[in-house]
């Protein structure tokens, strides 16, 4: 299979600005060229695909570095499969996979399970995140370098924090070693203390147990305090407060080796958004105030937030339609998340350029992976079209999760091609 | 005016003509219990489901006398009778209760939120009975009910509610309804039992109980909730709660001369209340479980669609 794309305004930062000619050629990006430089192929030459790429945007394929992919165990909400076709319709070309599956991926038969169930979904790609500690108990290391030959390519205990401080030491030293990111989910669970919105005046009005920022942002301070003692690379996971920007601010000024990462929600609503008890604006950490999320966009803008993952954490709807306090946490993430990223674009927080390394560049880096648009590399491709106004459906979700917020929201900009290895794996209209 | 609530969830949604006429209401329901033969047809072949979920005593037997005493029949569930026991969802259990057509459908619930929930997933009326630390309009109501009778209107009262108010349905309920009467809320309680940004919800926040109570012309205590208290760290110990937050007779005088004490029960005697001032002769504390009854049956009239039927008729 071959694929040229002629015409394509490519937007890869700190590789290519312009309009080019891509070819793919068995999985590789085979020349990419000035325009008019590519080989004219036979006009019924079967095994090409040739694509008028005029009026569109080639990107390296977009990597969202958060994502519940519920297989193995809880398929009733997603499988691999689902999940990855979900990606590849959001535009992403590879997602990494929280371990907190049924049974954990905390060893590498879970890790080897994953991605051959990735391999037969034939959709985009998956990069497997091991679990710290023996079934997220917070006590143990698991063998984790064995976890790596078998592919994981970072770890966490994501939802079940580690809250040892000892245990977090040994990780971050641990991991170093293996040249492994530790990605962490900022949370004091005391101080959460079953909280099930932020704490603010709406959780006030509405009754609702409220979660501190303090809860997110103690637990950044000390695990920057940890990549200090360790030299370790922290990156903290789905931020959503003002403190935790501001102290991941101070971390990076001062050299420290700490990234972190925002989810679209963030930046696009607060608590005061959320219709009174609507589950489907239920997650955690929780959308926060006006305040905080003017705080996440200062922290794009300026540069202190590296990267945009969704969190994407699919349910079955009676796991949303239940009392607030007892429903799940989490909302889908996959197909929206290109579209409510191109509005910072839109709203002049971001360039092009500093929206693709936020959602492909610097979560490649994450994960130790070089996805420029160059000959030879893999062919993991987004191509977008800017200017295509869409509506919100969840029933139209190619995820099995409908739990999402923005239902019935417009969105400007969306994915028309996602090609992952040199293989179409999602079009509309070319 | 045409009452057109089909559900009374939380006072909130009710405007200061609403509240108005819900209490002009009850007035009338009052007389009905004092009769003889304690019973009016008004609501006669209306069916009304009292779904519990979390224990209560008043407030369920409130609401019970209140139908009986309409005509309505009355049928209680509680949590232990349901079908939650058996894992029955929220949704499930309302949607079960509603095809055996009720008109009215009461309901208490230990999570915020539960009866506007329901009242989305069902058609028949949903009259909220307290919902977590959400809401307890009835209970609001009937306080109002019972400072009306005694100061006449709201108009720049003074009233001091004191006690966790974090945790209370009670006091977020009064809060809301006592301002938009007129009335001027000041609430105390440690730091720990005050919830963020209740300052924006229509009352003001003392420094310390004296300065709560001085001069007050209403001052409601609420209970403080024991059964909330395992392993939260809201206060020390109860002595050192009444010290600084009981009411007593010393504090009590820093009021006004003819304060009316109010509390919604059950009480801690001892803890938040002095056995002298919850039994002294300013307490209107069993004056508002009364008004209670007249205050609900009031309730049902109203969204059973009495005002909407006298006018059509």
């Amino acid at each position: 299979m071959q694929i040229q794309i002629k015409g394509v305004r490519v937007v890869d930062p700190g590789n290519i600005e312009g309009i080019r000619d891509i070819s793919i050629k068995d999985g590789l990006f085979e020349a990419v060229s000035e325009p008019g430089q590519l080989p004219e192929v036979a006009k019924d030459a079967s095994d090409v695909k040739v694509i008028d790429g005029q009026g569109l945007i080639a990107v390296p394929g977009l990597i969202d570095v958060h994502v519940h992919l519920r297989e193995p165990g809880q398929e009733y909400k997603e499988t691999i499969e689902t999940g990855l076709k979900a990606a590849a319709a959001g535009g992403i070309t590879a997602v990494c996979a929280m371990p907190n599956t049924k049974p954990v991926n905390d060893n590498a038969q879970v890790t080897a399970f994953i991605l051959s169930q990735a391999k037969k979904a034939n959709a985009s790609r998956v990069y497997p995140v091991g679990a710290i500690s023996r079934n997220l108990e917070g006590e143990k290391l698991n063998d984790i370098a064995d976890m790596k030959k078998a592919g994981i390519r970072a770890v966490t205990d994501d939802g079940m924090p580690v809250t040892d401080s000892q245990l977090m030491r040994r990780t971050l030293e641990y991991c170093k070693s293996l040249g492994l990111p530790v990605l962490v989910h900022a949370e004091d669970k005391r101080l959460a203390d079953g909280g099930s919105m932020n704490e603010g005046l709406p959780a006030t009005v509405m009754g609702i147990k409220g979660i501190p920022n303090a809860a997110e942002s103690v637990m950044v301070m000390r695990d920057i305090a940890l990549a200090e003692l360790t030299g370790a690379r922290v990156h903290f996971c789905h931020m959503s407060t003002a403190q935790s920007i501001e102290a991941i601010r101070a971390a990076k000024a001062k050299g420290l080796p700490v990234t972190c990462e925002t989810a679209p929600h963030y930046f696009t609503l607060t608590d005061a958004d959320m219709p009174a008890y609507d589950t489907n604006f239920k997650m955690n950490p929780p959308l926060r105030s006006d305040k905080d999320r003017a705080a996440i966009i200062e922290g794009l803008t300026d540069g202190t937030i590296d990267m945009i993952a969704t969190d994407h954490a699919p349910h079955a709807e009676d796991e949303k339609q239940v009392e607030f306090d007892l429903a799940a946490f989490g909302i889908v993430g996959l197909e929206t998340s290109l579209g409510l990223s191109l509005a910072l674009v839109a709203q002049g927080h971001l360039t092009l350029a500093q929206l693709v390394q936020k959602m492909a560049k610097a979560p490649a880096d994450l994960m130790g992976i070089n996805n420029d648009i160059v000959p030879g590399n893999p062919a993991d491709l987004t191509l977008i079209n800017m200017d295509a106004g869409w509506t919100v459906d969840p029933n139209s979700f190619v995820s099995k999760g409908r739990n999402t917020p923005f239902a019935g929201r417009r969105l400007t900009g969306a994915a028309v091609l996602t090609i992952v290895d040199g293989r179409i794996v999602y079009a509309i209209d070319c | 005016m045409r009452f057109e609530k089909k559900d009374i969830l939380d006072i909130d949604s009710l405007s200061r003509e609403e509240i108005t006429y819900i209490l002009d209401t009850a007035r009338g329901m009052k007389e009905i219990s004092q009769r003889a033969v304690k019973k009016v047809p008004t609501l006669r072949g209306k069916t009304i489901v009292l779904f519990f979920q979390e224990p209560s005593t008043r407030t369920k037997i409130s609401f019970e006398l209140a139908g009986k005493r309409l005509s309505a029949d009355t049928v209680a569930i509680s949590k232990s009778s349901s079908s939650i026991v058996k894992g029955e969802t929220l949704r499930d259990t309302v949607r079960t209760l509603e095809s055996m057509k009720p008109d009215i459908i009461v309901m208490r619930h230990s999570s915020s939120g539960a009866a506007s929930q329901v009242a989305k997933w069902v058609q028949c009326s949903v009259i909220n009975a307290g919902d977590g630390t959400h809401a307890h309009p009835s209970q609001a109501l009937l306080d109002m009910m019972t400072i009306q009778e005694e100061k006449g209107g709201f108009e720049g009262l003074k009233v001091s509610i004191v006690g966790d108010i974090s945790h209370s349905r009670v006091a977020r309920s009064n809060i809301v309804g006592l301002s938009r009467m007129g009335a001027h809320v000041t609430i105390c309680a440690p730091g720990t039992m005050i919830p963020v940004g209740i300052e924006h919800m229509g009352c003001t926040v003392a420094r310390d109980m004296d300065a709560c109570v001085a001069d007050a012309d209403v001052v409601m205590m609420l209970r403080i909730q024991k059964e909330r208290q395992g392993g939260s760290l809201l206060f020390p110990s109860e002595r050192e709660y009444a010290a600084l937050y009981g009411l007593n007779q010393t504090r009590l005088a820093l009021a006004a001369k003819d304060a009316l004490i109010m509390h919604p029960g059950p009480l801690n005697r001892g803890v938040e209340i002095s056995t002298l001032v919850a039994d002294g002769e300013q307490s209107v504390i069993l004056d508002q479980v009364t008004n209670g009854v007249a205050l609900r049956m009031a309730l049902f009239y109203l969204v059973a669609g009495g005002s909407r039927n006298a006018d059509s008729n």
